[in-house]
């Protein structure tokens, strides 16, 4: 049993760290079970412990009994709903070790705050229910984290206050726990009889459980070894970054993924294979002779490679370049994971986009049934083949869990779509077979990184359309953004030479604009035409045939008089002397857009100015 | 992970957050609070980035109304280091004679959170290194270590991005921003030990000595400069004290002490029976929720 009085500073320092996760739902009493090893062990501050005792009083636990869960659920909303969204973590030491607690949520529609909670631990603490046994969470809970990489576990058979301390009811569960881990057999697994709210086996043996002849909780995680597999691992090192301060110096930044490393050992460079040896090592910033993995290290080689962000450093090692792969997901999207999407691949240092060509099954998170499945729905586990735009270097996860895990980024909401390990490479004789699809514009969209839409500037002759197109193109193209500029030199002189300028023929013109502009956008592409256009009903078709979601209309309503002035081309002067018949401002009229998506006056606004508040638009609702 | 300590893990762990916001992010900074937690944070950034100077500034939010300590060691270290450091101040606010005393709650949300979302928007920055760590209150208990901002700088604790493995998604669209916590894993007690163990520098103000103070609902207030208002009757007293957080004078109460080494604080530290937030007034305008409140509106 732990002793609680504060140890002394040396024997603090030596302390080891246990990261362990906390699944089950509220129900089970989660919660309460940390909050109680936190209370009991006087890990809590007074006020933190008033502060609980008021919310207590005012909260659902009543009778004056202490909500332990209240320490724990720190968001308003969870605290109003009495649920747990996101996960929370709590840091307590003991004399043998310092923890952090990642508190998870239970229910299945926060499974994904459940596995970021689980993806840093290296034990997971799950709840058994004894009046309710196993249920379909525990399950799932025990697949997601043994999909993230938790080796160890503990069952905490918890109210066993509500079963009376019964032995026989507990030896159920734990036979039900045996079965279920059968699946997972190279996990070490323990089962604990507890009562978070009466204590029991919490802190200190139970009195009450004499038949329980095994360690309580917390003296049974300060024990546990959670040592990682062999120190036979080769070396890996993914660069984070390139430290160069000076022509003189020119360091690797990096954490060591596996293995370790001596000045003087010969590394290799993936992807590109080349070698050199290591001369100098920094620890932390400090020099030192050698490295091992977990330390935040700079190298520098004997050579002067060609090395930057992403490449791995590597020695007897088992990473791999390909582009080829299989991978486990945990889909973490709103929107379905549907075959043929591309999306952005973080790996270890590594940001390459790809496709999911093949989704080869789902697993159900319960059962673990694989099913066949055309897409994958929010917190759904699935595994599927992944053709990557660039090489990839990576081992697979059960070996190296750095170079063997990553996340997709959808390329338009930046949002962290899915979480995955990596099972195995594949290669091109791995009877490829290209999923059936349509490439359809969404998926051209995906595989640009840009939403299509078409941008149409409207305005007198010499309001400066064309020169903010013109300038709002380059800024968008500097960007990385794929873009088509339409307007009178490409338009007037090649697809539409055999026009005029009749009603009809005016009709026709705008009719060719629109419908060019929607293939393009069809492509993927970002469209700018800059045309007069002064007719409202034209427009109005244009924005029909291109469709209201991906037209924007940018009206420029630098007055008539500037326009008149500046006369770039000297139209105004002949309109006015009547040479050119029907000319817009003069002899024809501009009805202005009733309500444009963006209005710029470039007699008021500087050109930047106008250029980057329609970029901005553009990226920002992109 | 084989460390030869828990501190060895965290200072691995925080070094690895700094380089891969500088390797990936394209504005960063950091936010220097002039604090203990700062001041780690600036060591470890030191060691990160070595023998490289940090390759970011560092950006202090002056409210005007910091210790007078706080500013003279800011102006040393920056000297010492070579970081560049951009002081911000709400010349508005100033300008209105915002203060501690008169404007309550007002006066954190002008000198402080927007303050704040000006200088940033000012130099345009997306990411933000700040000192706070999960161990100070229950909603920084749940924040990411890469915690996403819209263009308003609003944090949404509801929708916060999944955060798997040491993977960071650190894209971000025009006029958003990421803030990125490299200490959250430490406690109070860790950045102690690691302050003992380093020999990082760090404000007087932290150690116990006699200083010239009002007591005043619990809580014991520094009178640092003329401008501090006495309630009828309050009369300014000797005190041994030391400050377990530090930010405004008159918003950061002290505490009776006889710490005045390091190793008597991490003694006192280990012993400790309040949180350390209970020093700072701040939280607790408006009940248990009211850091998560600030935080969504971009605080901190």
């Amino acid at each position: 049993m732990a002793s609680w009085q504060h140890s002394t500073n040396v024997e603090r320092e030596q302390r080891s760290l246990l990261r362990f996760v906390t699944c089950g739902s509220v129900d089970d009493g989660k919660s309460t079970l940390i909050g109680h090893m936190l209370y009991d062990a006087k890990l809590i501050f007074a006020d933190q412990a008033q502060a609980l005792e008021l919310d207590s009083q005012a909260g659902s636990a009543g009778e004056g009994k202490l909500d332990y869960a209240l320490l724990l659920d720190g968001l308003a909303a969870e605290r109003e709903q009495g649920i747990t969204i996101d996960v929370a973590y709590r840091y307590f030491s003991t004399e043998q070790r310092s923890f952090i607690v990642a508190d998870c949520p239970g229910h299945e529609e926060y499974t994904r705050n459940m596995a970021v909670g689980a993806s840093n631990s290296e034990l997971a603490v799950i709840l058994v229910d004894a009046t309710k046994g196993l249920l379909s969470q525990t399950y799932r809970h025990v697949r997601i984290c043994a999909l993230v990489g938790i080796r160890h576990y503990v069952f905490a058979v918890n109210k066993m206050d509500l079963v009376d301390y019964d032995q026989a009811v507990f030896e159920k569960i734990e036979a039900d726990i045996a079965t279920l881990m059968e699946e997972h057999a190279s996990l070490s697994c323990a089962v604990i009889p507890t009562s978070a709210r009466e204590g029991d086996n919490v802190t200190a043996t139970s009195a009450r459980m004499p038949w329980y002849t095994g360690e309580a909780l917390l003296p049974y995680l300060e024990q546990v070894d959670v040592g990682t597999s062999s120190g036979e691992q080769g070396f890996t090192l993914p660069v984070q970054r390139v430290c160069r301060p000076d022509p003189s110096f020119r360091g690797y930044e990096g954490t060591v993924a596996t293995g370790s490393i001596r000045v003087g050992d010969t590394v290799r460079v993936l992807p590109s294979g080349t070698s050199s040896k290591v001369a100098s090592v920094l620890v932390a910033g400090e020099p030192a002779d050698a490295a091992t993995q977990g330390q935040a290290v700079t190298l520098t080689l004997a050579d002067e490679l060609d090395i930057s962000r992403g490449c791995v450093l590597e020695r007897e090692s088992a990473a791999q370049a390909s582009t080829l792969f299989v991978t486990t997901l945990l889909w973490m999207d709103d929107a379905p994971l549907v075959a043929g999407k591309n999306y952005l691949f973080k790996l270890a240092t590594q940001t390459v986009p790809g496709t999911i060509y093949e989704i080869t099954h789902k697993v159900d998170a319960t059962t673990g049934k694989r099913l066949a499945a055309k897409s994958v729905a929010k917190n759904e586990i699935c595994s599927c083949r992944v053709s990557l735009g660039r090489q990839l270097v990576f081992e697979p996860f059960a070996q190296n869990r750095t170079l063997g895990s990553l996340i997709l980024i959808d390329r338009i909401t930046n949002a962290t779509a899915a979480a995955g390990t990596i099972t195995h490479k594949l290669s091109r004789s791995d009877n490829l077979t290209y999923h059936q699809m349509d490439v359809t514009r969404q998926l051209r969209e995906e595989a640009l990184g840009q939403r299509a839409r078409t941008l149409w500037f409207t305005g007198l002759s010499g309001s400066g359309k064309s020169t903010l197109a013109n300038a709002v193109e380059q800024r968008l193209h500097a960007q990385g953004v794929h873009t088509m500029l339409l307007d009178g030199d490409n338009v007037r002189l090649g697809l539409n030479r055999n026009l005029g300028f009749t009603e009809a023929d005016r009709i026709e013109n705008i009719r060719r604009i629109a419908e060019v502009a929607k293939l393009m956008n069809d492509a993927g592409l970002v469209v700018l035409t800059s045309f007069i256009s002064p007719f409202a009903s034209d427009r109005r078709r244009a924005a029909e045939i291109i469709g209201q979601d991906s037209f924007v209309e940018v009206y420029v309503s630098t007055p008539l008089e500037v326009c008149e002035q500046r006369d770039v081309k000297g139209l105004y002067a002949k309109a006015r002397a009547c040479e050119i018949p029907n000319f817009t401002g003069i002899s024809s009229p501009y009805e202005p857009p009733e309500r444009p998506d963006i209005v710029i006056d470039t007699s008021t606004e500087s050109l930047e100015d106008a250029a980057e508040r329609i970029v901005g638009m553009v990226l920002g609702d992109a | 992970m084989p460390y030869a300590s828990h501190l060895e893990a965290l200072e691995a762990e925080a070094i690895y957050i700094m380089r891969e916001t500088i390797a990936e992010c394209e504005r960063p900074v950091m936010l220097y609070s002039i604090g203990k937690d700062s001041s780690v944070m600036l060591h470890l950034a030191l060691k990160a980035f070595a023998p490289e100077k940090p390759p970011f500034p560092l950006m202090h939010v002056n409210t005007t109304w910091k210790f007078h300590e706080m500013i003279e060691f800011r102006d040393r270290r920056v000297a010492e280091t070579g970081m560049e450091l951009i002081e911000y101040i709400n010349q508005e606010g100033l300008a209105a004679g915002i203060n501690p005393f008169d404007h309550g709650a007002a006066y954190t949300d002008i000198m402080k959170t927007q303050a704040l979302k000006d200088a940033l928007d000012t130099y345009g920055f997306t990411a933000v290194f700040g000192g706070a760590r999960r161990d100070e209150e229950k909603s920084r208990a749940k924040e990411r270590v890469f915690s996403f901002r819209d263009a308003n700088h609003a944090w949404d604790p509801k929708n916060q991005r999944p955060e798997l493995w040491n993977l960071f998604n650190t894209q971000v669209n025009a006029g958003e921003s990421v803030r990125v916590f490299p200490l959250s894993n430490w406690t109070e007690t860790d950045i102690w030990q690691y302050i003992q163990q380093e020999g990082i520098p760090i404000v007087p103000l932290y150690f116990a000595k006699e200083r010239t103070v009002v007591e005043r609902d619990g809580q014991i207030l520094l009178v640092d400069d003329d401008r501090f208002r006495f309630l009828p009757g309050e009369k300014p007293v000797q005190a041994k004290v030391r400050f377990r957080t530090l930010g405004c004078y008159p918003l950061t109460g002290g505490v009776r002490s006889d710490a005045d080494t390091i190793d008597a604080i991490v003694a006192e530290t280990l012993g400790a029976t309040t949180s350390e937030r209970t020093t700072r007034i701040i939280d607790y305008d408006g009940g248990s929720a009211s850091m998560e409140k600030r935080k969504r509106e971009g605080y901190f």
